[in-house]
């Protein structure tokens, strides 16, 4: 994928988070520049899932070091749905359910257009029913996937975040899911974690992180560090001159 | 003397076994005189309340309606259409026109249950008598409306619904105040009579003011195969209201369903519950509660199930939201079986809005406030009833209506 843009939308600098006073994320620097898909991998307990939730405001992740900034503005103090309404959005690995509250309500309140939500509807291969259902109630694990997809297509935000969208899905939802995701992220900017990497079929990424003990060890070339993470696991990762310089730090100043 | 009026008497001075006691002599017995007239021409102010609580004045949208203002019988009509499977009177119409009322007044309700049952018999001002004929489908809702417009009044009604055998309705009951009234007392007493494979839908909406006392007094009786589904639904402050409605599921593969949303707001005290009495095979009970607490209510959701026979089945199920660290939900379930065979079982959750819940609305561009407003409506959603599609919709607009002013 070649891109002509150079500005970041997302930059986080020398952050560090903290939920109920345990550290979550430490002195994590990323830069994604405009129009750019970048990947997240790591290990269970990473730190993964809590990179997403900082980078979209849930009030628990509290950071208490170093800032974020989004599309040049600084946000790291803003609600979750000011951050929304500059332009990012989030697919969640394991949504809420929310008795009584419908996916149908949702996407009209994001898409405002019966014909649209219809149109994508069909295009994430949803039935129709699910639009009358309560969100997230009773969803199988595909289902819960491609309602959230369809939510951020919606949603049409500039950056994308996607946590997981290949796990718990079969070979043919898994498909059409990549596809649609490949297709969506064509036009815009992404930060996309993956556990195994199945979605790394079907989406062109730009650039993957590495996030071990809290922290981003390891940057480059998606395919390649997939590659090795599966023939070596994450221990290679942790070979790596920067991670081990990474650790040294982390036992001179111990986490709390 | 009726015997009933003897029994009640006793029972004057005999307070609830819940909620607090009221003195009932503080409230006069003398409001305002209506004239009979259709519902049309009724004062615009009386109308947009009573809409509110799901009655309207178009009456092609319903087969047959019932309209009291204070004590007086203002309406009483069944739609031509619908004329010969539904009769509506008032109920001291109805025990002059048929000798049998005895053998249904008082029979599911004990008139000496408590000084609200007795003031009910001592003091009758009026109620409604709807019987739908053997094998009649009333497709239409019926609708019928007890209205308090004088300040400071005792309303003591006493309804008879008898669904003959084979017949289907579905009754929709508005109770409200004029916006001038204050304070006040409403008893209603209620008994349903359920036959043999007929099937009843009955919708109760409540709309009072925080100083109006409420104590309706109900029952059913289900024959053979009979459904009886009750749905309360409560949105605006009240002084107190106390109520717990019984079903007894007599007949074989008889069924009730009990149904409510309480939005408790103010000093609202509100007790209510349902109980179901299991006593033939086959028989099945279902009570779904939703109750939601803010300012300064008390609510105490109750539930009570009871299994007589080996072959029954119930289940109840109450989640309350507390919206203020003010407010109470008391949830209260209570299984008794008394036949080795009978299953029963319950499923209560009370507590705040989850966060994540919020949190995950906001992610979709939605405001805090918004997405609080939306769990809420959310939690009241009826289509958790399992209602027919048009009293569905009709319902939904209610909640529409009561919610919007309320959230």
């Amino acid at each position: 994928m070649t891109h002509v843009l150079t500005s970041n939308i997302l930059e986080m600098r020398n952050l560090t988070v903290k939920v109920s006073g345990k550290k979550i994320l430490n002195k994590v620097d990323l830069e994604i520049p405009e129009g750019e898909v970048h990947v997240l991998f790591g290990p269970n307990g990473s730190g993964k899932s809590s990179l997403l939730m900082t980078i979209l405001g849930i009030p628990s992740y509290k950071v208490v070091e170093g800032s974020i900034l989004f599309k040049g503005k600084d946000v790291t103090h803003m609600p979750i749905n000011e951050r929304v309404k500059l332009g990012m959005s989030v697919a969640f690995q394991n949504p809420p359910v929310i008795r009584g509250v419908k996916l149908g309500g949702i996407l009209e309140h994001l898409a405002a257009n019966k014909k649209r939500i219809d149109t994508l509807m069909e295009k994430v291969k949803f039935p129709q029913e699910f639009l009358e259902r309560d969100i997230n109630l009773g969803f199988s694990g595909g289902e819960v996937k491609k309602s959230e997809i369809i939510q951020i297509l919606a949603q049409d935000s500039d950056f994308v975040m996607l946590d997981e969208p290949d796990s718990g899905v079969d070979v043919e939802n898994l498909q059409i899911i990549g596809n649609i995701i490949n297709s969506m992220l064509s036009e815009k900017s992404a930060l996309l974690i993956t556990h195994q990497g199945h979605i790394l079929r079907y989406v062109n990424a730009d650039k993957a992180h590495v996030l071990v003990n809290n922290s981003i060890v390891c940057s480059g070339e998606p395919l390649n560090i997939l590659t090795q993470i599966l023939n070596e696991g994450y221990g290679w990762c942790m070979k790596c001159p920067k991670a081990m310089k990474m650790q040294q730090r982390q036992e001179i100043n111990p986490r709390h | 003397m009726p015997k009933s009026y003897e029994d009640a008497a006793k029972a004057r001075d005999k307070p609830a076994a819940l909620g607090p006691d009221i003195d009932v002599s503080k409230f006069s017995s003398n409001p305002k005189v209506w004239n009979f007239c259709p519902i049309t021409l009724l004062p615009e102010d009386v109308l947009k309340r009573a809409y509110e609580v799901g009655i309207v004045a178009d009456d092609q949208s319903r087969s047959g309606s019932f309209f009291q203002l204070d004590h007086s019988v203002t309406s009483k009509a069944v739609q031509k259409m619908f004329e010969g499977k539904v009769e509506i009177m008032s109920t001291s119409e109805a025990i002059e026109k048929y000798d049998w009322m005895k053998d249904y007044w008082w029979t599911a309700v004990k008139v000496d249950a408590d000084k609200y049952t007795s003031l009910a018999e001592l003091k009758q001002n009026q109620g409604y008598f709807i019987r739908i004929f053997e094998n009649q489908k009333v497709t239409l809702p019926l609708q019928a409306c007890l209205f308090v417009s004088t300040d400071n009044i005792s309303q003591n009604v006493h309804n008879v619904i008898i669904a003959e055998p084979g017949s289907e309705a579905q009754l929709i009951t508005g109770c409200t105040t004029h916006p001038t009234v204050n304070s006040g007392l409403h008893i209603g007493v209620s008994e349903f009579f359920v036959k043999k494979d007929a099937k009843l839908t009955f919708t109760m909406i409540h709309n009072w003011v925080p100083g109006f006392h409420v104590r309706p007094r109900s029952a059913a009786i289900i024959e053979d195969n009979g459904v009886f589904v009750s749905n309360f639904l409560c949105f605006k402050p009240v002084k107190s209201l106390q109520m717990y409605p019984v079903a007894y599921c007599r007949g074989v593969n008889s069924r009730v369903s009990f149904n409510s949303i309480l939005y408790g707001t103010k000093d609202s005290y509100i007790d209510t519950g349902a109980k179901v009495v299991l006593q033939n095979e086959g028989t099945r009970g279902e009570i779904i509660a939703r109750t939601i607490a803010t300012d300064n209510a008390q609510i105490y959701a109750r539930g009570f199930l009871q299994g007589e026979h080996d072959l029954s089945k119930a289940h109840l199920e109450c989640r309350g939201l507390l919206l203020s660290s003010k407010a109470s939900i008391y949830a209260v379930p209570e299984l008794l079986a008394k036949a080795q065979g009978s299953e029963l079982s319950h499923e209560a959750a009370v507590g705040k809005i989850a966060e994540e819940q919020v949190q995950y609305l906001m992610a979709r561009g939605f405001t805090e406030d918004e997405a609080t407003a939306l769990i809420v409506r959310g939690f009241m959603d009826i289509s958790i009833f399992g209602l027919p599609k048009n009293l569905e919709n009709e319902i939904r607009r209610m909640v529409d209506i009561t919610a919007t002013k309320t959230l």
